[in-house]
């Protein structure tokens, strides 16, 4: 059992890691969706554990959300791209105060 | 009917004023001019009427509650009294002609019907201050006559000096009314209200004050502002420079109405100085001061509006020495007919200056006699009236001043017979000055009719007026009665034998009619006369021609002071303390949010970086608890 939530962890980790060191946009992306995939991991892991399906179905719907969310980031990325000429995230500092 | 025709003589020049005030401008000056002096000539009609159903009966008319909480209660109600008709005529007769006699002195004004909107709006508020039911109201118009008067010596406020000459007026007025309040606060702790009738039962059964107590304080404060309205040591300064304004304005405000309105309000609470024998003696030695002192200003001005002015002052200063002397009628009657004559006068020299194209020292002018005969006649009229040569207006109303002031002392008639020979003296200074000699290289020319006509109809009341109220001596004579006194409702209760009376007043008539004569003699002749008696009093002629330093000495005891106060409230309190202050609190704000700004860098990075701090901070706080 506490293998899936050590695996869930480093895999979250590991995301934050990526979300917060690297400068590409679409890496950026990518860790959030290992982080998103780690808590789904932990989700499944303890639905299973305590033995009902409401867990299951919870991940399901995070999953459908995910691919909506990743369409929407891409395309996000596209337009930043088109206007800035980059990806990468040092560059916008617009909302530097 | 009787209400309606309240509402029609009180509401007809405000409605004149409305029309003037938002729709003058697309009006032309004909339109504009006839309805101005059409709302304040229903109003004279509509006091006539009313002085025909009730001048023997006295009662109030609520025309709407104004004021009402707990035991304070002030209606807008109006008071129609022998005393308040009396002056409603006066007013708005006057008022009438000056009307008709501004179409035509202010016909070149592109600002025509804004003038013609602040003389109806005086009308409206000298009628208030008049039929005023409590002293509330009384204030109002009181307050209202000032504006009025303020915003028509400004009238031509390009010239900075006239809108000088407002501000003064105004300022020195506000002195007066703020001991004005005091006095109604003091009547509304002592008595609990402000009404005239009920002011009067409850000093019914008061006797008069020994010494100086509540009630003197009471009527002193009403006689401060009574001072700075009627232009009295030692408020009068403003009197003389609110010539800058119009000169019919002049003749109306500064003459005839606003600036009597001290003497009829000591008349309409004369129940209060009855009781108060200190406060009347100090009108009476203001008033003579005044008088004097003005008479002697007077008599070296080179303006012509100027000698008529000082002469105003000094007419005033006649009616508070009446009015102190618990003379009520005559004050009042000096005050009718001191309205006629100095409107007259106060209309002509307009005319003059008219003439002359603005021109007002006197010494510019001369021979105008044959040029302008109308107004010649006119102001000589006037000139005899003032001087009170008989049998004309100011000769019945002054020698009844002059027969009370001397049954109250023989000094104080001397010093009255005085001032009236000072009186004469300067008349016909300058009348001499203006109409005898030799005509300029001028090409002046006698006015238009709209402005000849009210100066005619003027002369016939002052011609006229002073038959309403003969001495008692000339009623036994010709077995008529003092109108004017029976009228009001106070007889005289003066005692002097017939022959003491004939005496006094042949003594002093021959003296003024030898003064006029004189002062002609001297002024229309040779110039070199005057000259040589001028270096003969080189000295005292300095004094007269300056005022006697009136004006420098409250200029540097009171406005440089207050100037040199307010430098340093300004310069130091309010720029360092109080900008300091709210400055002070709007850089703090600043540099605050200067600081936090540094915390907005605009890298992704940084926000995602503190939001998984946010994060692990709650999640430790929840695995905490």
């Amino acid at each position: 059992m506490n293998e899936y939530f050590i695996l869930a962890s480093i895999l979250f980790a590991l995301g934050v890691t990526g979300v917060l060191m690297r400068r590409n946009l679409l890496v950026i992306l990518m860790s959030v969706e290992i982080m998103l995939a780690s808590s789904n991991l932990a989700l499944i892991a303890a639905s299973s554990h305590v033995g009902n399906l409401h867990g299951h179905i919870f991940v399901l719907f995070n999953i459908a959300v995910a691919a909506a969310e990743a369409a929407v980031g891409l395309a996000l990325i596209v337009i930043i791209y088109k206007n800035k000429k980059t990806e990468n995230v040092d560059q916008f500092t617009s909302l530097h105060g | 009917m009787s209400s309606y025709l309240i509402y029609v003589a009180l509401l007809s020049p405000f409605l004149g004023f409305l029309i003037q005030i938002f729709l003058g401008g697309k009006l032309s000056k004909t339109i504009s001019g006839t309805i101005s002096s059409l709302a304040v000539f229903v109003s004279f009609l509509a006091s006539l009427f009313l002085f025909f159903e009730f001048h023997n009966v006295s009662f109030s008319h609520t025309l709407f509650s104004w004021f009402d909480i707990g035991d304070f209660k002030a209606d807008f109600s109006v008071k129609i009294d022998q005393l308040s008709l009396l002056m409603m005529l006066v007013v708005t007769g006057i008022s009438t002609l000056i009307h008709i006699y501004s179409t035509g002195y202010m016909h070149e004004d592109p600002l025509f019907s804004r003038y013609f909107g602040y003389l109806n709006l005086f009308v409206f508020m000298m009628l208030t201050l008049i039929m005023a039911d409590n002293l509330l109201l009384m204030f109002v118009g009181w307050e209202g006559v000032g504006l009025c008067s303020y915003l028509l010596i400004g009238f031509w406020f390009e010239d900075d000096f006239k809108a000088f000459c407002g501000k003064k007026a105004f300022i020195v007025n506000r002195i007066g009314d703020a001991a004005f309040i005091l006095g109604i606060f003091l009547i509304f702790s002592l008595f609990g209200t402000l009404e005239f009738e009920s002011l009067y039962t409850s000093t019914l059964n008061r006797s008069p004050e020994m010494g100086f107590g509540l009630l003197s304080c009471i009527t002193l404060f009403l006689f401060i502002g009574a001072t700075g309205k009627s232009a009295q040591i030692p408020l009068y300064v403003w009197l003389p420079d609110a010539m800058a304004g119009p000169t019919p304005v002049s003749a109306l405000i500064h003459a005839a109405t606003m600036v009597t309105a001290g003497v009829y309000m000591i008349c309409r609470l004369s129940f209060f100085y009855d009781l108060t024998p200190i406060v009347q003696n100090i009108i009476i030695v203001i008033g003579m001061a005044t008088a004097i002192l003005s008479g002697l200003i007077a008599l070296t001005q080179k303006d012509i509006k100027k000698v008529l002015a000082y002469s105003t002052v000094s007419q005033l200063g006649y009616m508070f020495v009446a009015a102190g002397l618990a003379a009520y009628g005559a004050a009042m009657f000096h005050l009718t007919t001191h309205a006629f004559f100095k409107a007259l006068l106060f209309l002509c020299s307009g005319s003059v200056i008219h003439a002359m194209n603005g021109e007002q020292d006197m010494f510019k002018m001369g021979g105008l006699k044959n040029v302008m005969p109308i107004t010649y006649l006119s102001f000589l009229v006037g000139a005899l009236a003032l001087s009170g040569i008989p049998p004309l207006a100011g000769f019945f109303s002054k020698d009844t001043i002059l027969a009370f002031a001397f049954a109250k002392s023989p000094l104080l008639w001397g010093l009255t017979a005085f001032t009236a020979l000072l009186t004469s003296f300067y008349i016909f200074r300058a009348l001499s000055l203006t109409f005898h000699g030799k005509l300029g290289n001028i090409h002046a020319h006698e006015s238009p009719s709209s402005m000849t006509v009210p100066l005619v109809l003027l002369s016939c009341g002052t011609l006229l007026v002073g038959f309403l109220g003969l001495p008692p001596m000339f009623s036994h004579l010709f077995h008529v009665e003092n109108l004017f006194e029976k009228f009001l409702g106070w007889e005289s209760s003066l005692h002097l034998s017939g022959q003491t009376e004939w005496f006094l007043m042949g003594a002093c008539s021959a003296l003024v009619i030898l003064t006029a004569y004189t002062a002609t003699k001297l002024f229309s002749g040779d110039k070199a006369k005057v000259t040589a008696l001028k270096n003969k009093f080189s000295k005292l002629h300095t004094l007269s021609e300056n005022k006697f330093y009136v004006d420098e000495f409250y200029d540097l005891v009171f406005v440089k002071t207050a100037h040199k106060k307010a430098q340093f409230f300004w310069e130091k309190i309010d720029i360092f303390v109080i900008d300091g202050i709210v400055n002070g609190v709007g850089s703090l704000g600043r540099n605050l949010s200067i600081l936090l700004s540094l915390i907005q860098t605009g890298r992704v990075i940084n926000y995602a970086f503190m939001m998984f701090l946010g994060m692990i901070l709650i999640l430790l706080y929840l695995v905490k608890l």
